[in-house]
């Protein structure tokens, strides 16, 4: 496979780093880190709650401050890079669509699980019809096998997504996982292909790196790692590790270290470390969102955080059934 | 579909011993899916009987229906108009399709049952608002998610004020039919505007996941209630009073988490086993739709019966 020169960075710091602040980012504190990044060269910018547009709720975690206050900041700030949003279908809505395109947003990641395209094609079509960028985003691939992946990776193509990604939500593939499934789904598409992953095996640049080498040309990184579990792909560490490999990113490697040191360690509410639950995650294959309301479910039923996400990998729950660990946190309770 | 194990025969359904009890008329559009788990559950009804089941062409489940001793007919909503006898019309297709069927049905004089999201009449949950809208013209039976949920925000707000509603359903991914996958913000919008106008609730939101696991998960539902008032055993006890009401027309619905309170946020969390009629058991989601809609056909029949008598 010839290798592509150039590679589009997505940075999420703003949206799956939402999940580490949970969703208590201000206004001010998303102008710096949209700048900043805009600054360093990054072209694209993804902001909304964790789980999406209109993800605030009692299920995952209340924002803060209102999405569209923070996409209007934003957007305010960025000049060269383009503002991104993610709607999981079933969550958010078109409506909720239609406000992040009206405060500026360009680009749409409409994400569902590795099995369940064909929920995103109202979206997809939206956004397309209102002139955006689209993105389909298949969530938790590790569990599915890579022709599934390949299939529902062609219904996004054929809603009109303009790029497809393969997302390790669970940060529970190994290298060779991602690497069969992001070129099988390379062969299969004219689109260009994306990859997300989670750090919590320690493998989140590893994977990144790999996903290149089979042919994928946009990857997602947030700075410090900031992101649900024990995060992603650091992005100011992949910037220097695509430099050194010898592709362009467009990215001041210099510029978005200072973006990570100086604004956004300072707000985090820990170090993004692997502990022994985000581990869990990886292992099981549970989605790295869960890790927080975990923490919270083990406290409110005295239980040790690891048996309940080993019960809910068990249980092969899918991003989204936050609810769901209080139900396995109740009925580990009364054994 | 492989869930038919048990075909049953309309016969064993007349009523023992009375042959004299009347039942009134009634008809389905729609004979997918929903049209003949109905076709199955009208068949065990003391208070109504299905006349006519019909679609726009041939089909399985045309031809399920004429098996089991139905009259079917190609000519849709037509069919149905041309007879006098049906009361009740049960409609099983789309919103679009409700849209144009709704005014022709009223002017017939026939009571419409919509099971699509086109939502022309009021919405109605059995154990909740059926008293209040007996005499509308065309009922609306929200989404299946609405069915499950809108209940138990009920019981909660009649005790304890709510502030705020929020569901979350879950579905396996098999019994999620083309509809629900193409426009599936029509159930977060709908279900969240039935949290508030049927259950109380001041404000509702509603989230819905799809799983795949194999084999198919039961239909969960979970409600997140902001209450002004928040008084557990009143909360306990009014909810589960209404999950009997429930059960009486949905026997697999039952409480997997009771009301937890958490500060002023309620969390109950539900179960919904289908009865395995003609969609499988896991389809809890489907079933419970279409019992709603069976049980409140049922209390219309019972004030037309009762209107014949008097």
């Amino acid at each position: 496979m010839s290798k592509a020169k150039f590679i589009n960075l997505v940075d999420t710091t703003l949206r799956d780093g939402s999940h580490a602040v949970s969703h208590q980012y201000t206004v001010e504190q998303v102008k710096a880190i949209a700048s900043g990044l805009d600054e360093a060269g990054v072209q694209y910018i993804e902001l909304s709650h964790g789980d999406g547009l209109a993800g605030s709720s009692y299920n995952y975690g209340w924002s803060a401050t209102s999405e569209e206050e923070l996409i209007k900041a934003a957007s305010s700030v960025i000049k060269k890079g383009k503002l991104v949003v993610l709607l999981i279908p079933g969550i958010g809505t078109i409506e909720d669509l239609k406000m992040a395109a009206d405060c500026g947003v360009k680009v749409v990641r409409v994400a569902t699980h590795v099995t369940e395209a064909d929920i995103s094609e109202q979206h997809i079509g939206m956004a397309k019809k209102i002139g955006m960028m689209a993105i389909g985003f298949l969530m938790m691939t590790h569990m599915a096998l890579p022709e599934k992946v390949v299939e529902q990776a062609k219904l996004l193509e054929s809603y009109g997504a303009d790029c497809v990604y393969i997302a390790d939500s669970a940060g529970a593939l190994l290298p060779e996982g991602v690497s069969e499934r992001v070129s099988a789904v390379v062969e299969a598409l004219k689109v260009p292909v994306g990859f997300h992953a989670h750090n919590n095996l320690t493998l989140a640049t590893a994977n990144s790196l790999v996903a290149i080498e089979a042919g994928a040309t946009f990857i997602d990184g947030t700075c410090r790692g900031l992101g649900a579990g024990a995060g992603n792909t650091q992005i100011e560490v992949l910037t220097g590790v695509l430099e050194k490999k010898g592709y362009e990113t467009g990215v001041d490697f210099y510029k978005i270290m200072d973006v990570a040191e100086d604004i956004v360690e300072p707000i985090m509410n820990r170090p993004q470390v692997v502990r022994n639950a985000s581990m869990m995650l990886g292992y099981s294959g549970v989605y790295s969102s869960f890790l927080l309301h975990t923490y919270r479910a083990a406290e409110r039923f005295n239980l040790d955080p690891r048996k309940i996400l080993v019960e809910l990998g068990r249980r092969r729950m899918v991003g989204g059934q936050e609810d769901m660990i209080v139900d396995v946190a109740y009925q580990l309770s009364r054994k | 579909m492989s869930s038919c194990n048990h075909i049953l025969k309309p016969r064993e359904f007349i009523t023992k011993g009375d042959v004299s009890v009347k039942k009134i008329k009634v008809g389905i559009i729609g004979p997918g899916n929903i049209g003949s788990d109905l076709m199955y559950k009208i068949m065990r009804s003391q208070y109504i009987e299905l006349a006519m089941m019909t679609g726009v062409m041939e089909s399985e489940g045309m031809k399920r229906a004429r098996d089991l001793g139905f009259k079917t007919s190609i000519e849709g909503v037509n069919a149905i108009l041309a007879e006098d006898d049906i009361k009740i019309v049960f409609d099983a297709t789309g919103a679009q399709h409700h849209l144009k069927h709704a005014p022709l049905l009223k002017k017939a004089g026939k009571i419409a049952i919509d099971l699509t999201p086109a939502a022309v009449g009021p919405y109605v949950v059995p154990c909740v608002n059926i008293d209040k809208v007996k005499r509308e013209p065309n009922l609306n039976m929200i989404t299946c998610g609405g069915q499950a949920t809108v209940p138990i925000v009920y019981a909660i707000n009649r005790v304890a004020g709510a502030k705020y509603a929020e569901i979350v359903s879950c579905i396996s991914s098999k019994s999620a039919g083309p509809g629900t996958r193409q426009n599936i913000d029509e159930f977060t919008q709908t279900t969240a505007r039935a949290l508030e106008v049927v259950g109380g609730a001041q404000k509702g939101k509603a989230i819905i996941i799809l799983n795949p696991a194999d084999p198919p998960i039961m239909m969960t539902n979970t409600v997140y209630v902001q209450v002004e008032k928040p008084d557990i055993e009143a909360i306990t006890a009014s909810v589960n009073d209404i999950v009997k009401q429930i059960q009486v027309y949905v026997p697999g619905y039952k409480l997997r988490v009771p009301p937890i309170l958490d500060g002023d946020k309620v969390t109950v969390i539900t179960q919904v086993e289908g009865r395995g009629d003609f969609l499988p058991k896991y389809s809890g989601n489907l079933d419970i739709i279409t019992s709603a809609a069976v049980t409140t056909a049922e209390k219309l029949a019972q004030e037309l019966l009762a209107g014949e008598e008097a």
